[in-house]
């Protein structure tokens, strides 16, 4: 726990890339298996369930720090980060642990299953004896993820660089459903293993945005051309009879979507296919505020089946007949999906071919994209036909060019304080747009939230308006005096029964800070309304 | 209704009965002036009155000002209320100002530490009726380390910089806590160069505290200067054209929010002291309950949170809006709260 402690703090106060995957290569040599295979889960998010909620968490280390528990809140809000606000709080512990990054997993893993009292007897134990440092490092184990510049990609890297092992290779070999507690470095990183790659989905391969003018890209005729789909971005894998579908986040998912069980026995094994998940009733394309109803539940209910179905918008295949195709060319692929498609799809419902298109300009090709939101896709994607799928984002064979987002121009009107590198900085807004309400005065009406979209200078100076003009204070949140307004842009839109507007944007967020406009001058709900397709 | 000895108006903390300000926002007559800093020692009053150890200061920063200097505990009277400057332990020639009128007393610490930092007089605790306190620092979030450590951590850093081949930026206000900083460096580590602004400063506290030798860095500094030194340089000029030429560098800033990860992570820093010339929590409580007060009024910082714990323990505490960089400045922003961290 020492070293990993002493890594986090290394990865934690370098903002350099190459140092940090130094630091974690260098630690990949030094510890011991086990920790090896714990670092890996925790910094790829296989962290241990929870073993103890935050209500609990935070209750105990009040506690501890004699103090009332809304100071603790007040604190909290301040810090923005529960592990380390319950580090900070608590008087600074002595005592150096020798107890290994293992046990202390271990122990939380057994943690789970017993009682109260049990709980906050290890906790505040620990609490009392680690370090400031280690506490925050043991409160993170405890609470969630660390968030501290390391991707899985950048994790891969320095494993690579410790192990000798290529970086692709180990990208599939970390990916899948394994359990840091049952598998050993030598299971998981060392050992080639057929059976152990039955889950196995591939790294996805990603597309950068087209910056620059379209016609760079060259001869249209070298492109194929699909709609971009605003789906869940998933593979879905047939092999030994059994089905998984992995979301882009690596994340298994194959019980939320029962609906694609009918692949097995209809598609042969060894089939990888990528697409996208997709709402799909009566004939059309739903909205992703739709499909957000499947993504967050675990139960699947019959209703909700009836309600949301979905289908796969495959538009390559990885694997076919048990062998690895990405090498091949992306019309070679094409090719064999497409006959796949062909032969299956009466019987198949659930699967949709994403077709591809072949323009002779790229004139047409953008008179395409223009018809984008109509199909209800969010612009086009172009591919180059000779590509092979690469491994994670690449420049140069994928590219999205999506349609301009749609735009509209809002007050701010309540701020919350930003989290990790922003907190104790107000970068989290809310939004209102005027409405009329029945004797005819206007009001405004919150529509979105949005975090992202201005620089850190920008930031500042709205942090420091919204410290000067605050109305109201609600915990973390403040209402602040309607005066600055800001353009936001937003990918689709809903009509929405959640949302207090009556509307649900797709991906708000910020494109410019209107300081040219009066609050008087934004835009009027009826205007957003007007928007919806 | 009496009228209470020190009000809150819209120029500053007013004494109507003697008619002077304490550390006035906006011009005055006369104006009593806790220390250097620019959020608490402004331009502009007709008379200024401080520890004479903070005149060479304000006169460096202000220019030809009238003013007269007082000693620790030295009592002066206007229009029948008595005035003291007390130390505050924040920077060279800092105080807590008492005043006392017919038998009631009031303390206003300015800004105040109560670690002796080997460089500003000492904190004295002064008792009082009513304890004006600052407390920027008051949540319970925040405890320091004993200096000794932090300086301790410094010297690490820079020798293992050193050992790198890496030269050494270290960020801190340009008044306070720079001094202290290059006071507790260790010069067997190797050269110590300066940024103009501090070593302005620098040179005008040397004959008030004796420290290290310093070097400015000019246009006609060499690289080979740079090497295994440390740079002590105010926090505006990280980020600037200015560090360029101190290639390969690792960089460090010394201030109480450096508690925060995201503080550091945010100004891109890579390495974070906790260290500051503001009271932590634990030591904003010890001086409230040392001043033996009834009344307490919370200036800048965390105002709210800090009176309200202060209610529950049973003081009569109070906020009041001040102009001194609290809430509006709370991380950084402007180069006036490097003066307050």
């Amino acid at each position: 726990m020492k070293d990993f402690a002493a890594l986090i703090k290394t990865l934690d106060s370098t903002n350099k890339t190459n140092t940090k995957v130094a630091a974690l290569a260098s630690y990949f040599q030094k510890a011991s298996d086990s920790d090896k295979v714990w670092t890996i889960a925790i910094l790829s998010h296989r962290r241990p369930p929870r073993p103890v909620n935050t209500t609990l968490l935070r209750e105990w280390a009040t506690e501890l720090a004699n103090i009332p528990l809304w100071l603790f809140e007040e604190s909290y809000h301040i810090v923005g980060d529960l592990a380390e606000t319950i580090a900070l709080i608590i008087p600074a512990g002595k005592k150096e642990t020798t107890k290994s990054l293992t046990a202390f997993l271990e122990e939380m893993l057994l943690l789970k299953a017993k009682n109260e009292d049990e709980k906050k007897a290890y906790l505040h134990e620990n609490w009392r004896q680690l370090g400031y440092y280690e506490r925050f490092v043991f409160n993170k184990l405890m609470t969630g993820g660390f968030r501290i510049g390391i991707s899985q990609k950048l994790m891969t890297r320095a494993l690579s660089k410790a192990t000798g092992i290529d970086e692709d290779v180990l990208a599939y070999k970390l990916m899948g459903d394994w359990k840091p507690a049952q598998i050993t470095f030598e299971v998981l990183v060392l050992k080639e293993n057929p059976s152990d790659y039955l889950s196995k989905p591939y790294p996805f391969y990603l597309a950068y945005a087209i910056e620059d003018a379209v016609e760079d890209l060259g001869e249209p005729t070298e492109w194929f051309a699909e709609h971009k789909w605003d789906g869940i971005r998933s593979q879905v894998v047939v092999r030994e009879n059994e089905l998984f579908v992995w979301s882009r986040g690596e994340e298994l998912v194959t019980d939320k979507y029962p609906e694609f069980k009918a692949l097995v026995g209809r598609i042969p094994n060894g089939t990888v296919l990528d697409g996208e998940i997709l709402p799909f009733s009566e004939g059309v394309i739903g909205t992703f505020n739709a499909l957000q109803t499947r993504i967050g539940r675990k139960n699947v209910t019959k209703a909700l089946l009836t309600k949301t179905p979905v289908v796969l918008k495959a538009y390559d295949i990885l694997e076919w007949e048990g062998a690895d195709m990405r090498s091949k060319p992306f019309s070679e692929r094409r090719a064999v999906l497409e006959k796949l498609y062909t032969d299956v799809k009466n019987d198949l419902p659930v699967l949709h071919l994403s077709e591809t298109m072949q323009f002779s300009s790229w004139k047409a090709a953008a008179a395409e994209r223009s018809r984008s939101r109509e199909v209800r896709s969010e612009g086009l994607m172009i591919k180059r036909k000779d590509s092979p799928y690469l491994v994670g984002r690449k420049k140069g064979d994928w590219w999205k060019w999506k349609v301009d987002p749609l735009t509209i121009d809002a007050v701010l009107t309540y701020a919350m304080r930003g989290h990790g590198r922003r907190s104790n900085l107000f970068t989290d807004y809310t939004f209102a747009l005027w409405d009329t309400n029945e004797d005819g005065k206007r009001t405004l009406v919150t529509f979105a939230k949005a975090y992202s979209g201005l620089t850190d200078s920008e930031f500042k100076e709205v942090d420091k308006f919204i410290k000067a003009n605050t109305l109201e204070r609600f915990g973390p949140v403040r209402s602040v005096t309607p005066e600055l307004v800001f353009e936001i842009a937003f990918e689709g839109i809903a009509l929405s029964k959640r949302h207090k507007s009556g509307v649900a944007t797709r991906f708000p967020r910020i494109l410019r800070w209107r300081k040219d406009k009066k609050i008087q001058e934004a835009n009027t709900l009826e205007d957003l309304k007007s928007m919806i397709p | 209704m009496k009228q209470p000895l020190l009000v809150f108006n819209d120029k500053g903390i007013y004494c109507a009965q003697a008619d002077v300000y304490l550390d006035p926002w906006k011009p005055v007559e006369k104006a009593i002036i806790t220390h250097g800093h620019s959020d608490h020692s402004r331009w502009g009053h007709k008379q200024y009155i401080t520890h004479h150890r903070n005149i060479p200061i304000i006169k460096h920063r202000l220019g030809a000002i009238t003013v007269s200097g007082k000693e620790w505990g030295e009592t002066f009277q206007i229009n029948g209320v008595t005035f003291s400057l007390h130390p505050a332990g924040h920077i060279v020639g800092a105080s807590q100002v008492r005043v006392s009128y017919k038998g009631e007393v009031w303390v206003f610490t300015g800004d105040y530490k109560i670690e002796d930092d080997g460089v500003a007089t000492p904190f004295e605790s002064v008792k009082c009726h009513t304890f004006i306190t600052e407390c920027t620092f008051g949540l319970p979030a925040f405890k320091w380390m004993p200096q000794e450590t932090v300086m301790a951590d410094i010297n690490d850093w820079w020798s293992a910089n050193k050992a790198d081949g890496n030269t050494s930026i270290l960020f801190g206000y340009s008044l306070g806590k720079a001094q202290r900083l290059l006071k507790h460096l260790d010069p067997g580590i190797g050269p110590i160069l300066t940024h103009g602004a501090i070593e302005n400063m620098t040179e005008v506290i040397r004959p008030m505290v004796e420290m290290p030798k310093t070097r400015l860095i000019t246009k006609d500094s060499k690289k080979e200067d740079f090497k295994g030194a440390i740079v002590l340089a105010p926090p505006s000029a990280h980020g600037s054209t200015w560090i360029r030429k101190m290639v390969p560098y690792v960089t460090a800033s010394a201030s109480g929010w450096m508690t925060f990860r995201g503080a550091r992570r945010r100004r891109a820093i890579d390495k974070g002291f906790v260290l500051s010339d503001h009271c932590d929590w634990d030591g904003l409580l010890q001086s409230v309950a040392a001043s033996g007060c009834e009344k307490v009024i919370a200036t800048h910082g965390y105002t709210d949170i800090f009176a309200r714990y202060l209610r529950e323990l049973g003081y009569d505490a109070r906020t009041e809006k001040t102009q001194f960089e609290g809430e509006l400045a709370e991380m950084e922003t402007t180069k006036e709260t490097q003066a307050n961290a």
